[in-house]
């Protein structure tokens, strides 16, 4: 490893001038609910550095990247951290005629669903040179979640030493200057917006997950501004009975909207499991671009809101049937 | 009774985790791996999903490392950076991977396969939780199809650390001390790394495969142990259990390919 990383660095990591943004964010407990047209409209612009929670299909902002399709956002910097299903969504803004949705990509993990495969239509946008890419892991894009949440530019970690995933990456090599331990510097990555769905939210935005938090906790905290959606509101007195359970503060948050089946194809812990048939058949009509297109036309670009697709995927029945699956259940005739 | 090469390459990854270790697992093989040994040799046997899930009483095979499966019953759902600096620290004994490509020292490819870094000819996800992994974990499991476009002397991409250039490298890189590849297990053939070079050799050939099978398939120089010998088939108690037990669905068992 005689080169230094050849990566470019898609997001400031100086950490006064993070806090300069954080200290003009109101503090004010008022009441954030918004439709997602509205959040999405209000919070995300050209340009901007997006963050999506969750892990991929698992507990993710569906809604909010369809309406991000929708009003043809453009030119967005990603943070691929095991990115499954919403990168898959996203990348239907590129090479479909709109313009062009993701222009810089840090990646730990794209273009698959786990063990699904792979993403034709991902990998067309991947392949076909015009999204500039750096390279880093899961624990490294949360650890430079981490230190944005901590406020400071950097964290040391002992990961993608002496690899090419490190060479391709913007990070550093440095020494402790405590042991001499070689060590990679990473950057802190402040977002300029993330969206995350959790279980419940009150008005202001005081959130509660159950399940695996992933890499939230930090992701909340490093982003310049956060959308909330939820499965379902819940009165502030029950966040304040049981403090304990709050997970996401409301001064961290610009916008809470309430979408019922939110992380819909994907699993919500304790809610609903993921819905494999239409991730299947997905996957299947993106071989052919035409089809993909008519596709997304029919579920996404065409589609008013969030439940008219979800109207379109079977509506009710087939959320029941999810939810039995999610508690392992038989189905019921 | 009659198995086929996948129940074969379970079987003997299930071997290799010792009870009361930990083991971080992917979905797929690695998962059946580690519940086949749970239900045979190793019942305190700790299994770890980078999402977040700890010590889950698995109901049925995970589709995904971040699913509701993953911390089924668990003792604890936490986050991904709090189960990666479990393995950072030095607490996680095994972990398993795979990849489209390896090299002799168990470097692994999972990021692209021809063209350049910006325009690859085969875009695939890259390093997710697996560079971490290899970097942290004490004994590396890696767990493969075998032919020589796979087993190739020199990667398209490192994305995963395995030894590295040979002895001394991942030391000097900064890895942590004593971690690296342990096992590599096909449908061919377990092997191991020669101590000295940290070259991959053979270690057993599976029953009905022989050695210049083995090399044919490979696009590297392969040794042999001294001790090399006939892998062990699954015994009529692991086919059970796999088949009835661990994936009845025939998830992982039945898949193609």
């Amino acid at each position: 490893m005689s080169d230094s990383p050849t990566g470019r660095l898609f997001a400031d990591p100086d950490a006064d001038r993070a806090r300069a943004g954080f200290a003009r964010l109101p503090r004010a407990l008022v009441d954030k609910r918004m439709s997602v047209t509205e959040a999405v409209s209000r919070c995300i612009r050209d340009g901007d550095y997006l963050a999506i929670g969750g892990f991929g299909i698992n507990r993710i902002p569906t809604a909010i990247v369809h309406e991000i399709l929708r009003q043809k956002k453009q030119n967005l910097s990603f943070a691929g951290h095991t990115s499954t299903h919403d990168f898959q969504l996203l990348c239907a803004g590129n090479l479909t005629g709109r313009g062009q949705t993701l222009a810089r990509v840090d990646i730990a993990y794209v273009v698959g669903l786990e063990a699904r495969g792979l993403s034709p239509h991902a990998r067309r946008v991947m392949e076909s040179g015009t999204v500039e890419i750096c390279e880093w892991t899961n624990y490294a894009l949360a650890v430079r979640l981490q230190a944005a949440a901590m406020g400071v530019p950097f964290l040391p970690a002992r990961t993608m030493l002496g690899t090419d995933t490190l060479q391709e990456s913007a990070a550093k090599v440095i020494r402790c200057p405590f042991t001499d331990q070689q060590l990679v510097a990473l950057p802190a990555l402040y977002p300029d917006v993330a969206a995350i769905h959790v279980h419940e939210a009150d008005i202001f935005g005081n959130c509660r997950l159950r399940g695996v938090s992933v890499a939230d906790i930090e992701l909340a905290r490093a982003s310049k501004r956060l959308i909330i959606t939820c499965e379902r509101l819940i009165p502030h007195e029950e966040i304040i009975r049981e403090p304990h359970l709050t997970v996401i503060p409301f001064f961290c948050v610009e916008a809470v909207c309430e979408v019922p089946f939110g992380s819909f194809p994907g699993n919500m812990p304790g809610e609903y499991f993921s819905d494999e048939t239409h991730l299947r058949k997905w996957l299947t009509v993106e071989k052919d671009p035409e089809a993909h297109l008519q596709f997304l036309e029919e579920h996404i670009f065409g589609v008013p809101n969030f439940d008219v697709y979800l109207e379109k995927c079977g509506g009710l029945p087939r959320l029941r049937e999810l939810r039995s699956q999610e508690f392992l259940l038989s189905s019921v005739k | 009774m009659s198995y086929t090469p996948i129940e074969l390459m379970i079987a003997c990854a299930s071997r290799v985790l010792e009870d009361g270790r930990t083991v971080a697992v992917g979905t797929g093989l690695p998962c059946a791996a580690a519940m086949l040994a749970q239900k045979t040799h190793a019942p305190n046997l700790v299994i770890c999903f980078e999402a977040g899930g700890v010590a889950p009483q698995l109901p049925t095979m995970p589709i995904s490392v971040g699913d509701s499966r993953t911390f089924h019953r668990a003792v604890m759902a936490t986050s991904m950076a709090d189960v990666m600096q479990f393995c950072q620290r030095g607490m996680m004994d095994y972990t398993f991977l795979s990849g489209a490509q390896i090299d002799p020292y168990g470097n692994l490819n999972s990021t692209r396969i021809g063209g350049t870094h910006q325009k690859p000819k085969v875009r695939l996800p890259g390093s997710g939780g697996a560079c971490d992994l290899a970097s942290f974990c004490w004994r590396t499991l890696i767990v493969m199809r075998h032919d020589a476009k796979k087993f190739v002397e020199k990667l398209d991409f490192l994305t995963s650390p395995g030894y590295l250039t040979g002895p001394g490298a991942r030391e000097a890189a900064g890895l942590p001390k004593g971690t690296g590849p342990y096992r590599v297990i096909t449908e061919l053939a377990i092997f191991d790394f020669h101590p000295d070079t940290c070259r991959m050799r053979v270690l057993s050939v599976h029953p009905g495969i022989t050695l210049a099978q083995v090399r044919s398939a490979t696009g590297f120089q392969l040794a042999e142990a001294e001790s090399m010998q006939e892998t062990a088939k699954p015994t009529e108690e692991e086919l059970r259990l796999l088949r009835k037990e661990v994936d009845p669905a025939g998830y992982i068992l039945r898949r193609a390919g």
